[in-house]
């Protein structure tokens, strides 16, 4: 009986672990499903053509500029959208709202980001382009400014949450402090709260931004998909065709194996790297601070 | 000075005040204006019919089956092995380098944009494990999804136990194991199904994973087993409101407005399990 004991602990200890680790191994076995698929491309479309500046797979042409391009102005729009809005959302409940407006907001805002971003892109295709294009007077309401604002939309939560946690943490002794100062409380939000969480909240753009890279869904349903080189902010009122968008849109019409599915999946390499790099740069930040917070409190 | 110290108070709090405003009402109005319009058609025969005449007539059952075969076939994986991961962060692991590596590994497969969990399911589940476009490689493809956030709650709902207790448990003679599965779970089971269904939720309402590796644009009839492919609700609205043309509002609205009640549903129920917990909790 004892040792039996002594068994089943050991394996589910060792199962445990096991799954312990399996973070890790989904990462390594996604990045390395990328690269065997997406690789060959370097081998098949010369550099040169991979950078040119257009997008057309069914003539042989694999520049991926545009999109790249589309990706930027639709991001760079909603991050315009998102950090204002959700920063200062993220202020209010954790600084100013009183108690029955916290608890009516934050749900509300958790609401927001449960929306299925299909969701999102179906208003958006049906309420926010026509209208969009009626008040601007545009050819058409399908825009990369239709995407960033719906993508603007989907970053808020995120920019929420994770900027409230920051500005929650700051320790209350620094409010005082600046109270007891004479600082009025919008100086002490100001000068002394949102200074001392400025790594919170700079991870929490940084997670915003990289959500609105990311998402796919909306974009591909409002953007207009129209593989055209972005180079200055007035393509924000033309249609525009992300790098998501162009691998939800046509990775179901290619023949596995072929040039056009191998970038494809090259695409999602660069996607997957942009992103690699936006969380390992937050979560440095994060680490950092925590550092600093031990030491202040120690 | 005085004033203009109070007047740039009132600026700044009636600024924020303004943009907190500004992010929510629309949010209300969303859910308020879907509801409004898809409301009238809801009815039986739209939600147990199966869709006909393109997809312009008749009911979306298939497609709420579907994606409730997918939610189900996403925790059979994902809740085991993320509660279990979970486990392991908050009881066993030691702070070194490979704890902060599989900390890192999980905020990365957060970060992941959705299309490219569809790339890697693709890659992976339906064309080298052949498992084909079904059910499995769909419910595979959400599960590593899903992962990080079922991880991320349950680790935080383990380590709201306090310590204290497994002290106790451990000095009465239990094994660290024996002290996991009969004091530390049960007090944190409600922290742990909060995120379990927090993460299903967002499996639930996702598009991009199962595009490629589980979605069927139209089926006359149920999938008969986890090698089927399958319709499911939010790749149904997403074909619906861009791939037939003409199609009436009703039906999109209505298919929307199933879908959010799905989810939000679903967010309900966590909130409730959340927060009747937090009434209950003794320590």
């Amino acid at each position: 009986m004892e040792s039996n004991l002594g068994w089943k602990e050991y394996i589910i200890t060792r199962a445990i672990r096991v799954a312990g680790y399996s973070a890790i191994v989904f990462v390594t076995l996604i990045f390395y499903f990328l690269l065997r698929e997406g690789l060959p491309t370097l081998a098949e479309v010369k550099l040169p053509e991979l950078f040119a500046l257009r997008w057309y797979p069914i003539e042989k042409y694999f520049g991926i500029l545009p999109l790249i391009s589309g990706s930027l102005i639709v991001t760079i729009g909603a991050a315009l959208i998102a950090i204002p809005f959700g920063i200062g959302t993220a202020i209010f409940i954790s600084e100013i709202a009183p108690r029955w407006a916290r608890e009516i907001l934050k749900p509300l805002v958790e609401l927001l980001g449960g929306l299925p971003s299909v969701v999102l892109g179906f208003l958006g295709i049906l309420v926010l382009a026509p209208n969009l294009r009626l008040l601007l007077n545009l050819p058409t309401g399908l825009t990369a400014l239709t995407g960033s604002l719906l993508l603007g939309a989907i970053a808020v939560p995120t920019v929420v949450s994770v900027a409230e946690d920051a500005l929650d943490s700051v320790p209350r002794s620094y409010r005082e402090g600046a109270w007891a100062l004479g600082a009025t409380r919008w100086q002490t939000i100001w000068r002394v709260t949102l200074p001392a969480a400025r790594s919170g909240v700079l991870t929490a753009v940084m997670l915003g931004v990289g959500r609105a890279i990311g998402e796919t869904m909306t974009v591909m349903m409002v953007t207009g998909n129209a593989p055209v080189l972005v180079t200055s902010l007035g393509g924000l009122f033309s249609p525009v065709r992300t790098m998501t968008a162009t691998i939800a849109a046509e990775m179901g019409e290619v023949a596995n194996g072929s040039v056009h599915y191998h970038t494809l999946f090259f695409i999602g390499m660069v996607l997957f790297i942009i992103s690699l790099i936006v969380n390992v740069t937050a979560s440095a930040v994060v680490f950092r601070s925590q550092k600093r917070a031990e030491r202040v409190l120690s | 000075m005085k004033l203009n110290r109070n007047l740039s108070q009132r600026l700044g709090f009636g600024l924020i005040t303004l943009m907190a405003t500004l992010t929510v009402i629309p949010i209300i109005v969303v859910v308020i204006y879907i509801i409004t319009q898809g409301g009238g058609a809801i009815s039986l025969e739209f939600l147990s019919g199966f869709p006909h005449d393109g997809m312009r007539q008749g009911g979306i059952m298939p497609a709420i089956i579907g994606t409730f075969y997918l939610t189900l076939g996403t925790a059979v994986f994902s809740v085991p092995l993320g509660v279990a991961a979970a486990i392991y962060l908050a009881e066993y692991a030691a702070d070194n380098w490979l704890t902060r590596t599989i900390r890192i590994a999980i905020i990365n497969l957060s970060g992941i944009p959705s299309v490219v969990y569809g790339l890697f399911g693709l890659g992976l589940f339906v064309l080298f494990l052949k498992f084909g476009t079904s059910i499995l490689s769909a419910s595979l493809t959400l599960s590593i999804m899903t992962l990080p956030v079922i991880i991320s709650t349950s680790e935080e709902a383990l380590r709201a136990v306090p310590q204290a207790f497994r002290t106790v448990s451990i000095s009465l003679g239990a094994t660290r194991w024996q002290t996991i599965r009969r004091i530390v779970l049960p007090e944190a089971l409600p922290g742990i199904i909060t995120g379990v269904i927090l993460g299903l939720e967002r499996a639930a309402g996702e598009t991009a994973p199962i595009l490629f590796t589980g979605a069927a644009f139209f089926l006359p009839r149920l999938p008969n087993s986890v090698f089927d492919a399958t319709m499911a609700l939010p790749y149904h609205l997403f074909v619906i409101s861009t791939q037939v043309p003409e199609m009436p509002f009703q039906i999109q609205y209505g298919t929307a407005l199933v879908l959010i009640a799905f989810v939000l549903g679903m967010n309900l129920i966590a909130t409730v399990v959340r927060s009747r917990a937090r009434a209950r909790r003794q320590w």
